[in-house]
């Protein structure tokens, strides 16, 4: 490369991310996060397959305070990511490229988001 | 000036080289993973506090190892486009993109016939 000593852009260290910038990079966080989750899953189908007794032990670590704390954060990365991943259907449809309602779909995800885990661990 | 399409000399720029069926795949297995997460969220909220011979039972549902299937089958397949897209991005040493390519890809295999073998277990086995 040629171009090193040019001056460089004001990189993520300077900038302050706007919300949808926040958006998009917590969307890809949440993504690799709930691979977590599918290892989990597969851990816990295995244990069930392994019968009662190693089913049970997976029961009691999922329902321990460490488990339930991991599961609670598996579904709000879950809510998040199918909230978000809903704005990039959108997008892909042609809808909501204008910041206005790129902002708006935002707080919908975000809202979406909130009141789904609180549904599914409330209700 | 070029005779080449703006679209011939943009084709396999991009850091995946290529990406339309990629994208088609992520695209498809999404607007399937919606309801099928909404069913999973419920359904294992629905299995809270059940035992083993419960559990069994539950599982022993055609419809609900079919759903659990599918629903695994399609997550796997929506992590493993997921996950290449991230390493395609961040990983520039070529050899370790291409070792990390592979190995998601093989994982994934491995997890889609474990999980379809251990529900399978759970759901008809003795």
């Amino acid at each position: 490369m040629t171009t090193r000593n040019r001056p460089l852009s004001p990189h993520l260290q300077i900038y302050r991310l706007p919300l949808l910038a926040l958006m998009s990079i917590t969307h890809r966080i949440t993504g690799v996060g709930l691979v977590v989750g599918l290892l989990v899953l597969a851990w816990w189908l295995c244990a069930a397959a392994g019968g009662a007794a190693s089913f049970n032990d997976a029961q009691a670590l999922l329902g321990s305070f460490i488990g339930r704390l991991f599961l609670f954060g598996w579904s709000v990365a879950l809510f998040f990511h199918m909230g978000h991943g809903v704005r990039h259907l959108l997008w892909d449809c042609g809808w909501g490229f204008e910041l206005d309602k790129a902002y708006l779909s935002a707080r919908v995800a975000l809202v979406a988001t909130v009141v789904l885990t609180l549904l599914a661990w409330i209700i | 000036m070029s005779l080449r399409s703006p679209i011939g000399r943009a084709r396999g720029l991009g850091s995946a080289k290529q990406g339309l069926g990629h994208h088609w795949a992520t695209i498809v297995t999404a607007v399937g993973l919606i309801p099928l997460s909404l069913w999973f969220v419920i359904s294992v909220k629905g299995l809270v506090g059940l035992d083993y011979a419960g559990f069994k039972a539950w599982m022993g549902q055609g419809s609900h190892a079919a759903l659990m299937i599918l629903t695994v089958l399609l997550v796997i397949w929506h992590a493993v486009l997921g996950l290449a897209m991230v390493i395609e991005d961040y990983v520039h040493c070529e050899a370790k993109k291409f070792a990390a390519l592979i190995a998601i890809r093989l994982v994934g295999a491995l997890l889609a016939v474990g999980m379809t073998v251990s529900i399978l277990k759970v759901a008809v086995g003795g």
